[in-house]
């Protein structure tokens, strides 16, 4: 079953773009990727899946119910993460975690005190006094406490220590193993690669690539590296290349058969073909319109 | 139910402190009635005779040596200006805060639907404005108890309901400018209640603005006509509910479809 689903999605502020024609699928129990770099339309993709703004045009289903007219029944098993957490000020850590479960009608103490202590979150400090990071607990309290179907993170792990981020993910993958279904929004490519199963890449409010992190991970271009003197310019399929001290690198995606032709003409000292990592392919999306060849 | 309390126990200092002054105010001023009185036949003439400000006050409809004219004007001024500024701030940021402070994606990604979250912000609204105006009648009435004089029930029924229906129409009012605004609200609930309240000054000096009193809530909560009829104009306060219900549905339709940034 599809948790999450957008057909067409759009959502235009005025003139200015928010995103255009999204087309997402995210089937029950996924740990979600979804990349892109700032502006590209992730928090706008969230908030008009949570109906905080209203889509221009498309459709978008969540747990196959119309997000605008079921968005009550769609929030009560949603968490939301959001990449900013502001709470009303003068409240007390406590009060703003029982706000959020009375919100809900839920009784989460529980597994508020459980996630508190995970975390090591002081619940008797006012949260006007709180750091960014230790803030940022307190959403993911919320988002988690009533232990939501579907966890919608919005850039998680900004100010959060790398041990807090590890006990986070270890919460999320505990989560997911129950049967919840994680969307991670994210432009830390390292945070995906390592949790995620499936990612999209958005860019420029469009989806440009939807697919397993692995499948992403493995395109057809490899990076080429040699050492030496040899004159690539006449080689087709190349991208991204780099001089070197010594030598040159690129991606390349024709066929390997060809390339080792092409370079047999020449005298190198060293050759080395390697998958590029997911950074580089990442860049690849960003940078030159994200056809993937 | 959560969203009320909530409400309430974040603006419970400011309703305290509202209600604390003009409670304060209006009682000091009852208190220096009795020593007033015996000079009262002076300054009742001297009152009476400024010229317009005594007309733009409306004293000079009523007598201000006694203890209801002398009551209907300061009543006017102190929980007339006082309650409206009071009803027009609390109503102005109750919807806009959330998105100034940035708390709406927090309170808006709850299970609660914007109707509701809409609804619950108006009643306690109208809650704390109910508050202020029980809390400041019970100390006017007591007031005058204490110093001896006999408590004139309707007529000062009467006035606190009026202004309790000024406070009502106004908040309604910049309820429904709240959900229009992201910030700034404050200074244009102050200033919705002071053009109010000026707007009923200049119609009482003026015959050829008189018809501004069908504008501004002030038209129908005028002590000194109050005291003098003993009865409130239900014309004006018609039209007053009316422009609070407007605003009021302004607010809901604006706020249940708006993009919240």
């Amino acid at each position: 079953m599809n948790v999450i689903e957008t057909k067409g999605l759009t959502k235009y502020y005025g003139k200015s773009r928010g995103i255009i024609d999204l087309n997402l699928s995210v089937t029950e129990g996924e740990f979600f990727g979804f990349i892109g770099p700032n502006g590209a339309g992730k928090s706008t993709t969230i908030r008009t899946l949570l109906g905080l703004i209203k889509k221009s045009s498309g459709s978008a289903e969540i747990f196959g119910r119309n997000i605008e007219t079921n968005k009550k029944e769609i929030l009560a098993e949603v968490g939301y993460l959001p990449s900013e957490a502001v709470f009303y000020s003068g409240m007390r850590v406590k009060d703003v975690i029982k706000l959020s479960a009375d919100l809900r009608k839920k009784d989460c103490k529980k597994e508020a005190k459980v996630l508190c202590e995970r975390l090591g979150l002081d619940t008797e400090k006012k949260v006007e006094e709180l750091s960014f990071g230790n803030r940022k607990k307190v959403a993911i309290v919320c988002a988690l406490q009533h232990k939501p179907r579907l966890c919608v993170l919005d850039e998680p792990t900004g100010g959060l220590d790398p041990l807090m981020q590890r006990e986070f993910f270890t919460i999320l993958k505990e989560r997911n193993a129950e049967g919840a279904t994680i969307f991670l929004s994210s432009h830390i490519l390292s945070e995906i690669q390592r949790n995620c199963t499936r990612a999209a890449i958005v860019r420029e409010g469009k989806l440009i690539a939807c697919d397993s992190v692995e499948a992403l991970s493995k395109t057809s271009a490899k990076r080429i590296h040699i050492e030496g003197n040899a004159d690539i310019t006449a080689l087709k399929n190349v991208r991204d290349i780099q001089k070197t001290d010594n030598g040159t690198s690129f991606l390349y995606s024709g066929d390997i058969n060809e390339f080792l032709q092409y370079i047999s003409k020449y005298s190198i000292d060293d050759l080395s073909i390697s998958e590029p990592d997911l950074e580089e392919i990442f860049m690849h999306y960003y940078l030159d319109g994200g056809d993937r060849q | 139910m959560t969203i009320i309390r909530h409400e309430l126990k974040q603006s419970r200092i400011s309703l305290i402190i509202w209600t604390v002054a003009i409670g304060f105010l209006l009682a000091v001023c009852i208190f220096m009635f009795p020593e007033m009185k015996g000079e009262m036949d002076e300054i009742s003439n001297v009152f009476s005779s400024m010229g317009s400000f005594t007309q733009a006050f409306g004293m000079d409809k009523v007598n201000f040596g006694t203890l209801l004219g002398f009551y209907a004007v300061e009543c006017g001024n102190i929980l007339g200006l006082g309650g409206a500024f009071f009803a027009s701030l609390c109503a102005i940021s109750v919807l806009s805060k959330e998105e100034k402070e940035r708390t709406a994606e927090f309170l808006l990604t709850h299970p609660v639907s914007r109707v509701r979250v809409v609804a619950e912000k108006l009643i306690s609204v109208l809650l704390q404005i109910v508050i202020l105006n029980a809390v400041v009648y019970a100390i006017a009435v007591s007031s005058i108890a204490i110093i001896g004089e006999t408590v004139p029930w309707q007529e000062i029924t009467l006035m606190h309901t009026a202004y309790l229906i000024l406070q009502l129409e106004l908040a309604g009012v910049c309820f429904g400018v709240s959900a229009f605004l992201r910030r700034g609200s404050l200074g244009t609930g102050l200033g919705i209640a002071v053009i109010m309240y000026f707007l009923n000054i200049i119609a009482n000096l003026t015959e050829s603005a008189e018809f501004l009193k069908y504008i501004t809530p002030f038209g129908y909560a005028d002590g000194a006509e109050i005291v003098r009829n003993v009865s409130l104009d239900m014309n004006m306060i018609a039209i007053g509910i009316m422009f609070a219900v407007i605003g009021i549905s302004a607010g809901f339709v604006k706020y249940c479809r708006k993009d919240i940034s």
